[in-house]
């Protein structure tokens, strides 16, 4: 979130998409209501089903799944067509302005550059800005000029017209104009829309795509950095903000520092070197800082060993040579590449795509360290139905793990709040045997790897034996969240003194800081454990004494942007910060508190420092302007261009036989949750309470498809595809309906994905039928739109 | 923080609200079922979606007795979801595990065995698989690292030990790190 969950109440217009909040991130009803009760602002929901979420909507409009970018390309020609954008905020603060290289160009859904054979669009390089002579891009601030971007993406947009978008999504035209009258009557400085999204917006061949068309319609409308405003993720795990924060991810390193790359970084010059660089003097480009959070990084990890003439270790951090995202790690186990895993607390045979290729795949393992507070479905694999658990070589050693209430620590919310948690009593069982937390299970196994090298030498060991690795306090046996919490937040070299934050931190090996976004938030005192209920002063809900939110506490991110070149907000009764002449009041200001608002540029994490309307050069594999392509599987042709699917989406040549069509498989298949369970079922399918709400797993289907099949409300059912077949309840409800997509009516199956063969209450998990085959940019598989038939069963 | 439900109500300036004490109804005529008394008060976020609700837990002897909704938290206000609601469940359930579980392998069932056995073993097979993968370059690239291990998880847990699992991993020269986060 750019914003965080109080500042919902904040906004005018609420636009839901991709989300059902209402059973999934329930909390949030309450600032929803709040600003529907409080300030009459309207809630748009826009969904495949009329969902808890919808029921209470002001305005409700259906789409097919997979079809967002074609429905939300329509409010974009909406405002640009009847003007209804905010003037100054996309002329100031966004590349609008900006002129395109003469020989980009875009013909039939492909931007030039395209490589078919490799599936890719190379190295992009007609993706760029004209320059002028000082290596600063050219702009035509009056917009007029054919080759600036607003005037690209009015003409790129023209086809997307509500026509167009009736055709493809299946919404009634009439119910797209409201959306699109309601959320652009935001463009006014007085008004503002937030948008909330989750797993319906990014689970697509075009996931990132979806994301990048919200942002450039809060860019449109001025709605960024302002309260009541921002891109909205919605994140579904009580830490999954902090887990990416922290970079569990093949692809960073904490703090979203890239990970070392053999062609990109082979040396820690080349690394420094790649980070974004600008010549424009209103440009903070903050990312100029980024060797002094790398070194820093490196001197938390590698203390003593790590020196100005060995490069701080550099060459210790492992490299990569190709991307490993969830999907192609999984189709790497199942060749048998890794000999062992560890699965802290997570439950791939029910939460990846293609579930029965991934329990083929961890087959082939030799060993798998899984620790979770109970047997999950994963870790109990080699006992799954139908498997032969005396074939299977996999040595399995199942931890105990302490719950979130046995241990203590902080979790980051969506908002970015690191909120500090206590431990109130011990995990179950004996002293001896009983549960630990993650930190000692990780600790107590690398002290004892290190007494293995110690002992008998190996491959490299000098990581290994010389990490600053000191987590147990001096007189006591566990390892301390609070010392590993000082060192995320960094301190100076050797003396480890607290840093105040990240601006205190150097690329000369004086500091040590393991991760530089959360500088500032154990400086001495540590603030993530606040419980202070004063507002500030602009009083609209930022609460900066509760807990501490990243960065620098700041509540509302690209707040610059809430300003204009004066510095006074763009609505004062809202106002996020603003500029007496001298400094900044409000909110902790974003880039630094010197520069005033006629001085620098908003986005700072951005090299032109404006908002990217146009995404140049290599930020995005599969283009710099959104564009409507279908799902892998989809039954119906692209209307938009002759590109069926993204053209820049990976496709894997072993999973290619498996993709079906509306031939084999008629109906789209799509999936959700319900309040009652979580995620992949592991935490809520052992709790007797949930289990009675919510026991089996069932499907949704509209009173139509029941009809034609036979079905009955309560009837057993399959689900099937080339990947599998599950069995599951009907719901027959009219919530789903079939929508009418170029005249014909297309129905859908909806599906739960929370069962699975482990744990108190077990059903059939329906990523068995989810296809291998994810988003151009992030490989997030298409969980939400594929195939499948359905039958009733005997 | 560990406090008391009385420290707790005065640091939130409740102490006003004396009926909400433990052991105490503000029901005429309805005896107190005492629930709380006695018991040792320490709040917590949540562990389900990403809003970060808070909640007390209310311990006595070592066991939890009560989770409710935190009234003093800015996003929640002591209102919970189905789920939030349950979280007493998490930690008072005959499911949960209290020993370590080993499988070996075409074994067929789990045996039980000791936190060092288990830690012992398991640093074995990591420093065999690290050993025997290990690429130190590619090219004249230092590459430094093992396709011999996966890391999977970790948005259950507190950033603590998420920072340490990154830190583990990379030590170690894992790249195939992934988690929930691309799922």
């Amino acid at each position: 979130m750019t914003n965080h969950w109080i500042d919902i109440k904040n906004a005018d217009v609420i636009m839901i998409i991709g989300s059902n909040a209402a059973e999934n991130h329930p909390a949030s009803f309450r600032w929803i209501l709040k600003a529907m009760q409080e300030r009459d602002a309207k809630l748009i929901v826009v969904d495949p089903r009329f969902t808890r979420s919808a029921s209470m909507a002001s305005l409700y409009a259906p789409l097919r799944p997979g079809t967002d970018l074609a429905f939300l390309g329509g409010i974009i020609n909406y405002a640009l067509g009847k003007n209804l954008i905010q003037k100054d905020y996309v002329t100031e603060y966004t590349n609008a302005s900006y002129l395109v290289n003469p020989a980009f160009t875009f013909n039939d859904g492909l931007f030039s550059g395209y490589e078919p054979g490799k599936r890719s669009y190379g190295d992009r390089k007609t993706w760029t800005y004209q320059m002028d002579t000082k290596n600063i891009p050219k702009r035509d601030k009056t917009l007029k000029d054919p080759r600036c971007v607003y005037q690209l993406m009015k003409k790129h947009y023209s086809r997307y017209t509500p026509e167009m978008v009736e055709r493809v999504t299946g919404c009634p035209k009439e119910t797209f104009l409201k959306v699109a009258e309601t959320f652009t009557s935001t463009h006014k400085p007085n008004r503002v829309a937030t948008i909330m999204y989750a797993m319906g917006i990014t689970q697509h061949t075009v996931g990132t795509q979806n994301v990048r068309a919200l942002a450039i319609l809060q860019l449109l409308m001025g709605n960024m950095g302002v309260a009541g405003g921002g891109i909205n993720a919605l994140r579904g795990e009580s830490n999954v903000q902090g887990s990416t924060d922290h970079a569990l991810l093949f692809h960073i390193l904490p703090g979203y520092l890239p990970a070392p790359d053999v062609k990109a970084h082979p040396t820690l010059e080349a690394y420094n070197n790649s980070a974004p660089k600008t010549e424009d003097p209103m440009s903070i480009n903050w990312w100029s800082h980024r060797s002094k959070y790398t070194v820093s990084l490196l001197k938390a990890w590698y203390g003593d060993a790590a020196t100005k003439e060995n490069n701080f270790c550099y060459d210790w951090l492992p490299k990569k040579s190709k991307g490993v995202p969830f999907i192609v790690l999984f189709e790497d186990m199942l060749k048998g590449v890794m000999k062992g895993a560890f699965f802290m607390g997570t439950n791939p045979i029910v939460g990846g795509p293609n579930a029965n290729r991934n329990a083929l795949a961890m087959e082939k393992l030799d060993w798998l360290v899984a620790a979770d507070i109970w047997e999950t479905d994963s870790s109990i694999f080699w006992k799954r139905p139908g498997a032969n658990p005396a074939a299977i070589k996999t040595e399995v050693f199942l931890l105990p793990a302490a719950s979130s209430v046995e241990k203590e620590g902080s979790v980051s919310n969506s908002g970015r709040w690191a909120q500090w948690r206590y431990k109130a009593v011990d995990p179950p069982g004996p002293e001896k045997t009983r549960g630990k937390s993650d930190l000692d299970i990780l600790d107590l196994i690398f002290r004892e790897l290190r007494e293995l090298y110690k002992k008998e030498g190996g491959k490299f060991p000098d990581p290994i034996l010389k990490a600053n690795w000191n987590y147990i306090p001096e007189g006591e046996h566990e390892a301390s969240p609070h010392l590993v919490a000082k060192e995320v937040n960094g301190y100076t070299w050797p003396d480890k003194k607290q840093v105040k934050n990240f601006v205190d931190l150097k690329d000369d090996g004086s500091t040590a800081c393991g991760n530089w976004l959360y500088s500032g938030s154990y400086p001495g005192k540590n603030m993530m454990a606040r419980r202070g209920t004063s507002d500030a002063s602009n009083k609209i809900g930022m609460y900066p004494e509760w807990s501490w939110c990243w960065p620098l506490n700041r509540r509302i991110i690209y707040n610059r942007a809430a300003v204009n070149r004066k510095g006074e907000p763009w609505d004062s009764s809202r106002w996020v910060v603003k500029w007496t002449g001298s400094k900044w009041k409000g909110d902790v200001i974003d880039g630094g508190p010197t520069a005033g608002p006629e001085a620098k540029n908003p986005f700072i994490m951005n090299n032109e420092g404006v908002g990217r309307l146009f995404a140049p050069g290599k930020i995005l594999t599969d283009g710099p302007l959104t564009e409507h392509y279908e799902p892998m599987e989809s039954p119906v042709a692209n209307l938009f261009n002759s590109q069926k699917v993204n053209p820049a989406s990976m496709i894997i040549d072993e999973v290619r036989g498996q993709f079906g069509n509306a031939g084999q498989y008629p109906y789209i298949a799509t999936s959700y949750r319900v309040v009652e369970h979580w995620q992949a079922g592991a935490m809520t399918r052992n709790l007797p309470w949930l289990n009675e709400l919510v026991p089996d797993m069932f499907c949704e289907i509209s009173p139509t498809l029941a009809a034609a099949k036979g079905i009955k409300n309560g009837d057993r059912v399959a689900i099937y595809n080339a990947r599998g077949t599950i069995k599951a309840y009907a719901l027959v409800t009219e919530r789903v309906q079939p929508l009418v997509v170029n005249g014909r009516p297309m129905e859908m199956i909806g599906m739960i994905w929370h069962f699975g063969p482990g744990c108190a209450a077990t059903g059939d998990a329906c990523n068995q039928l989810t296809p291998s085959i994810g988003d151009a940019n992030t490989m997030i598989p298409e969980f939400k739109a594929f195939l499948a038939d359905i039958r009733k069963e005997a | 923080m560990p406090v008391t439900r009385r420290d707790f109500l005065k640091l939130t300036g409740m102490t006003a609200a004396g009926a909400f004490i433990g052991g105490t109804t503000f029901l005429t005529g309805c005896k107190s079922a005492d629930k709380l008394s006695g018991t040792k008060e320490s709040t917590t976020i949540c562990p389900y979606c990403g809003v970060g609700c808070g909640l007390i837990v209310s311990a006595r002897d070592g066991k939890v007795i009560n989770t409710e909704g935190d009234p003093d938290h800015p996003i929640n206000h002591g209102a919970l979801c189905a789920k939030g609601s349950a979280l007493f469940q998490v930690a008072v359930n005959e499911r949960r595990l209290k020993k370590v579980q080993y499988r070996k392998p075409y074994g067929t069932q789990w045996e039980e065995i000791s936190w060092d056995e288990a830690i012992k073993k398991i640093a074995r097979r990591v420093k065999d698989a690290r050993d025997a993968t290990f690429q130190e370059k590619e090219g004249a690239v230092a590459v430094n690292r093992t396709t011999g291990i996966a890391s999977l998880g970790g948005a259950a847990l507190d950033n603590e030990e998420c920072y340490v699992l990154s830190k583990f991993a990379r030590t170690l020269g894992i790249t195939y790190l992934e988690h929930q986060a691309r799922i």
